[in-house]
């Protein structure tokens, strides 16, 4: 199978798997964890080494879900992977649960970073590929920020910092779905023009369809070509993508009454969707 | 009795970082431009600038970094004055390194009154009850150099974050070089059988001062110099609490939040006695010296004198 078309599946059965697993519980970040399977499809299947038989293998790249309320979205790419059964992805959010909301490297197998409180995940990351060069250490560091997330100062605090040791081993995406939770980016505290803000920042920038496997994969392989410094890929994309009560409405930041019918319909919408790739 | 030391005990706090860094390739250090007050620049140069970070002036950022760091197996030493060490960055040393178990060593430099003449906006009141606040610190506060050298490989070896209450300049010689400490452990400085102080930072030779002349009228005081106010010597206090019945703290910080009421919290639950609290009562800081601030917020000997016999008043 075409390898870009493999990971187009995939990122439908992330996508699958992540509706599935919110369902389950009825309540979640539903919107900003659909809206992620097509990079998580391209960052594990294809751009990252990663080992999921050796989750803590030293000289694996390393990935930062700083909009730590995705970790649907990872966990259920995580399980995909091979990291953990994909049965334990109904334990999200129960007691006791090692798969909590938001990403926790205590908790869950595969998970570098633990992330939630906007804009820290970022600096983490900027460490991790700070202390992966100091080393000369042959390692990437892959990190998704949220579009509202950048409205915290310590993103542009880590965006600097980035550039000035020039981290070209820095590999970011800003999941750029354009809402947050009290309306739309613009309306709130506007962006534009964000590729203009990160070239500023002295990062490589690039701007892709966030759903489109071929893009994603062939913005990581040119990051992975220019020296110097560290790249922002902006990846367009639809907040809620693949479920047609959630999909590029404001309202689905976090949704509390996910019913077993809603769930049923999304996935439904999902494998007629699976057709067309 | 009660002299200065001849060096700044930054400069022992970077011997021990250039010492131990020279045997730990794993130690990094972090700065946000106070390179030059942290006095770090010797271990920048020692080290020809391979294991300095300086982020500029980013102390959220720092703490993040840092932590990036160590998940990557890096021991980072992060420096800025003490307020920015804390309440600038309380969520990023909360969440990025304690709640996610990374073991990052935060220096902050000037406490409570030694800030001096940065004044108000750089006093940190406040910098142990924001630490204490979080689960897994360990707040060490060094009396002196030779304190501070037998404790930095204990720091070193913990696997946890360590917040370091360091006064940069020189600090009053209250223990030989080679005495031993544990951190976590109080250190007794004399025996008494009437009344015990508590103290830590500069406080430990006004404690003392407060023992000599507390001894003049008759009141013999145990003095213990709390270095580790967490986690705290719980034995030591309520053995001490147990055997004098009344008690006093001395600290340069709050009495809301720091030692003060970490021993509180520690007789009322075992074995309340009467205590007093000496330290800043609910204040900003101010510009001026040290002496200066010492009277004006009572954290004087006289202050431990009163407070011990209002204590002993209360048995």
């Amino acid at each position: 199978m075409d390898k870009y078309r493999d990971l187009q599946k995939k990122a439908m059965t992330i996508r699958e798997l992540t509706m599935k697993t919110i369902g389950h519980r009825g309540f979640g970040h539903i919107g900003g964890s659909l809206d992620l399977a097509e990079v998580m499809s391209v960052l594990y299947f294809d751009a990252m080494r990663v080992d999921p038989k050796n989750p803590d293998w030293e000289d694996r790249d390393r990935f930062v879900l700083s909009k730590g309320h995705g970790g649907p979205a990872v966990y259920a790419t995580l399980a995909l992977k091979g990291y953990f059964p994909e049965s334990e992805l109904m334990t999200l959010n129960q007691p006791g649960t090692h798969l909590p909301s938001h990403c926790d490297r205590k908790l869950t197998t595969g998970i570098d970073m633990s992330t939630g409180s906007l804009g820290q995940g970022f600096s983490t990351a900027v460490g991790m590929a700070l202390a992966a060069k100091m080393d000369r250490r042959d390692i990437r560091v892959y990190s998704i920020i949220g579009d509202g997330e950048s409205q915290e100062g310590q993103i542009w605090e880590a965006a600097l910092l980035g550039a000035s040791r020039k981290l070209d081993n820095l590999i970011a995406f800003t999941d750029y779905n354009k809402m947050q939770i009290d309306g739309t980016i613009e309306e709130i505290n506007g962006l534009y023009p964000l590729d203009e803000k990160w070239k500023s920042f002295n990062w490589h920038v690039q701007a892709v369809d966030g759903h489109d496997c071929r893009a994603i994969s062939l913005a990581i392989d040119n990051a992975k070509k220019i020296q110097g410094r560290p790249h922002m890929i902006i990846l367009n994309t639809i907040k809620g993508k693949g479920a047609s009560h959630w999909e590029n409405k404001v309202s689905c930041h976090n949704d509390n009454n996910i019913t077993e019918e809603l769930t049923r319909q999304a996935l439904e919408e999902m494998k007629e969707a699976e057709k067309d790739v | 009795m009660f002299e200065l030391e001849d060096r700044w005990l930054r400069e022992t706090y970077v011997d021990c970082l250039i010492e131990y860094a020279k045997k730990d390739p794993r130690i990094v250090i972090l700065e946000a431009d106070l390179s030059n007050a942290g006095g770090t620049k010797r271990f920048t140069a020692e080290f020809k600038g391979t294991r300095t970070i300086d982020c500029g002036i980013q102390e959220a950022n720092m703490i993040g970094v840092a932590a990036g760091m160590n998940a990557m197996g890096k021991i980072p030493f992060t420096h800025t004055f003490t307020p920015f060490a804390t309440r600038r960055c309380c969520d990023q040393v909360t969440l990025s390194v304690s709640y996610a178990g990374l073991n990052v060593k935060m220096m902050g430099s000037d406490p409570g009154v030694t800030a001096e003449m940065n004044g108000g906006t750089h006093m940190s009141f406040e910098d142990v009850s924001i630490m204490r606040n979080i689960p897994g610190m360990v707040i060490f506060e060094p009396v002196d150099s030779a304190q501070l050298k037998a404790v930095f490989p204990q720091i070193l070896d913990h696997d946890g974050p360590v917040y370091i209450r360091l006064l940069r300049r020189n600090a009053v010689k209250i223990w030989e070089d080679g005495e031993s400490f544990t951190l976590g452990k109080g250190k007794k400085l004399r025996d008494g059988q009437d009344v015990s102080i508590f103290a830590s930072g500069i406080e430990v030779t006004e404690a003392m001062k407060a023992a000599e002349e507390l001894e003049k009228q008759g009141i013999e005081a145990d003095v213990i110099n709390i270095h580790t106010v967490k986690p705290l010597d719980t034995d030591m206090v309520l053995e001490s609490a147990g055997k004098t019945g009344a008690v006093v703290t001395a600290e340069n910080h709050s009495i809301i939040g720091g030692l003060g009421s970490a021993v509180a919290e520690t007789l009322i639950e075992n074995h309340p006695v009467p205590m007093k609290r000496v330290g800043v009562t609910d204040h900003f800081g101010e510009v001026g010296k040290t002496d200066y601030l010492m009277d004006k917020y009572g954290l004087r000997a006289k202050d431990i004198v009163n407070a011990a016999k209002l204590a002993i008043g209360m048995k």
